[in-house]
């Protein structure tokens, strides 16, 4: 095995490790009195956690020179996609018994159903183009503009969480923060008008 | 071969290096996958279990009152509970709330009444205490059934004579201990209590009833459940339970009771007034913006259940709000 491939086997290895825990808490019966509200809060979570570290990575590469990460973002940002999933069932079977009429009544009704609805069909097209083909297929440039969707998903998603939180605002204020704080690592060499990793033409070619 | 300067002895043998490869890379993945579990269970630790309190000696049983339906269980009832100044998750208030000192307690019942009073809670538990398994529906879309034991509140404003000009009755929650009133008896300090900038809520909680709805003969005054008194994360030791509205108008911990004329502030209307009312009866009919109303997860079952006017209570109460647009006055 070589070292991208046992690379990518170590991240799915802890990727997996919360759902694992889950799974083994659920038939231990320990999670809690209200399993599925739990479960569902903790994909939810999960979502939004590998959303911020798939954000993370290019400010990561940036300021310790570790380039070689850039090869797992892609699959970071699946993971995003497949807890976003876990959560989406979690709701739409639990929760809405899989009643379509229900849950678009759900969607018009509370907004921040509507929010997270939403991020999750905005991370589908990411999903599906997450592929080397479609990377060649879009080309870089127009990948990497498609893939720019991923601020808006985590934003939404971040709003999303603060929107069902009743008082307590701590936790989704932290996923604020970071959040916030990648947002602003982008945007600042932008509006100090500095080249940009990735902005080839930017880049003095000497 | 001959003019290699390196030895053939100071060559690391393939399979040596192959094996200290393997050996760093299983260092990795336990390394990193202890490091991801332990995370995972500092944010979710395994829920507490619960030592029941002493037995409530004599309860008499009124039949009548109760709903048939099979109770949850008293690890369900003590292991998920939204007690804010404790904590804000349902599943670490029972820790939180474990050292939370109940006596000396009393309770001071005043305002626009004849007679005020301050009741020790041994007083309290001297009434005679009856079972009342009720249903009890929260705001945010579960419900259990609670055998609880207590009395009817009228017993206790019956005493103090409420005078004619009373409309509302105001209820405290303990924080702190400190009481204008010297004959007040209370634990002082935090007693394990978080801030109200933690918990994002005003403390002391305060909640309010009608007068009409205080002295219904479903309203009690909870000092236990399932025969044992109150556990500190449902209340300890004495609280509210009105079974027709959502579970945050029953009040814990209570240490006043106040007769007005006009209706009080209550916590969670004062934190958000577009999404809790001042009567808050459960109502299918009236959304939350964040939690469907028409249905609950009754804890313990997995598909949801519809919810019932007034939580099933409406032969009972609905009378109370004749004539009123539930809507408007939600």
């Amino acid at each position: 095995m070589n070292d991208v491939k046992f690379n990518r086997f170590l991240i799915s290895l802890n990727a997996l490790i919360p759902l694992v825990l889950l799974g083994y808490d659920g038939w231990r019966g320990q999670l809690g009195a209200n399993p599925i509200e739990f479960f569902l809060r903790t994909t939810g979570v999960m979502t939004l956690v590998f959303l911020l570290v798939t954000l993370a990575v290019t400010p990561l590469r940036k300021a310790f020179g570790w380039n070689g990460l850039i090869k797992y973002r892609r699959m970071l940002g699946l993971f995003a996609f497949f807890y976003g999933c876990l959560h989406l069932v979690t709701y739409s079977i639990f929760d809405k018994s899989l009643d379509l009429a229900a849950i678009g009544a759900d969607i018009i009704q509370r907004p921040f159903i509507a929010i997270g609805m939403t991020a999750f069909f905005l991370l589908i097209p990411l999903a599906i183009t997450s592929t080397n083909g479609w990377v060649k297929r879009l080309g870089g440039k127009n990948w990497a503009k498609l893939h720019k969707l991923t601020y808006v998903i985590a934003v939404l998603g971040v709003i999303h969480f603060w929107m069902i939180v009743k008082s307590d605002i701590f936790y989704p204020a932290m996923f604020g923060f970071v959040l916030a704080g990648l947002l602003i690592y982008r945007l600042v060499p932008k509006l100090k008008g500095k080249p940009q990793a990735g902005d080839v033409k930017k880049v003095p070619q000497s | 071969m001959a003019e290699n300067h390196i030895k053939s002895s100071e060559i690391t043998p393939e399979s040596l290096y192959l094996n200290r490869r393997n050996f760093i890379r299983a260092g990795l993945l336990a390394g990193t996958g202890i490091a991801t579990g332990l995370t995972y269970r500092y944010f979710n630790p395994p829920p507490l279990i619960v030592e029941p309190a002493a037995e409530i000696a004599t309860v008499v049983e009124k039949p009548g009152l109760s709903t048939m339906e099979t109770p949850n269980t008293f690890e369900e009832i003590t292991n998920y509970n939204n007690f804010y100044e404790f904590s804000t998750r349902k599943g670490a208030v029972a820790g939180a709330a474990k050292d939370f000192v109940t006596r000396p307690w009393t309770v001071e019942v005043g305002g626009m009444v004849q007679k005020p009073r301050i009741f020790d809670i041994d007083e309290l538990l001297k009434f005679d205490q009856e079972e009342r398994i009720y249903r009890f529906r929260c705001v945010e879309a579960w419900s259990m059934v609670i055998p609880w034991i207590g009395f009817p509140l009228k017993k206790i404003l019956d005493q103090v004579e409420p005078l004619g000009s009373a409309k509302y009755v105001a209820f405290e929650t303990y924080y702190g201990g400190k009481s204008g009133n010297p004959d007040a008896k209370l634990p002082h300090g935090p007693n394990g209590m978080q801030s109200s900038f933690s918990a994002g809520i005003d403390f002391p909680y305060v909640e309010g009833l009608r007068l009409d709805e205080a002295m219904h003969p479903l309203t009690i005054l909870a000092t236990g459940l399932y025969g044992r008194q109150m556990p500190n994360q449902n209340g300890a030791p004495i609280r509210l339970i009105v079974p027709w509205k959502y579970g945050f108008k029953s009040i814990k911990s209570i240490v006043k009771i106040t007769l007005k004329d006009a209706e009080p502030p209550t916590t969670w209307n004062i934190a958000n007034s577009d999404e809790y009312g001042f009567y808050s009866n459960v109502n299918p009919e009236v959304d939350h913006p964040r939690w469907s109303q028409g249905s609950e997860r009754r804890i313990g079952e997995v598909s949801m259940r519809p919810t019932l006017m007034f939580n099933g209570y409406a032969d009972q109460v609905a009378s109370l709000y004749s004539g009123m647009d539930l809507r408007k006055y939600f």
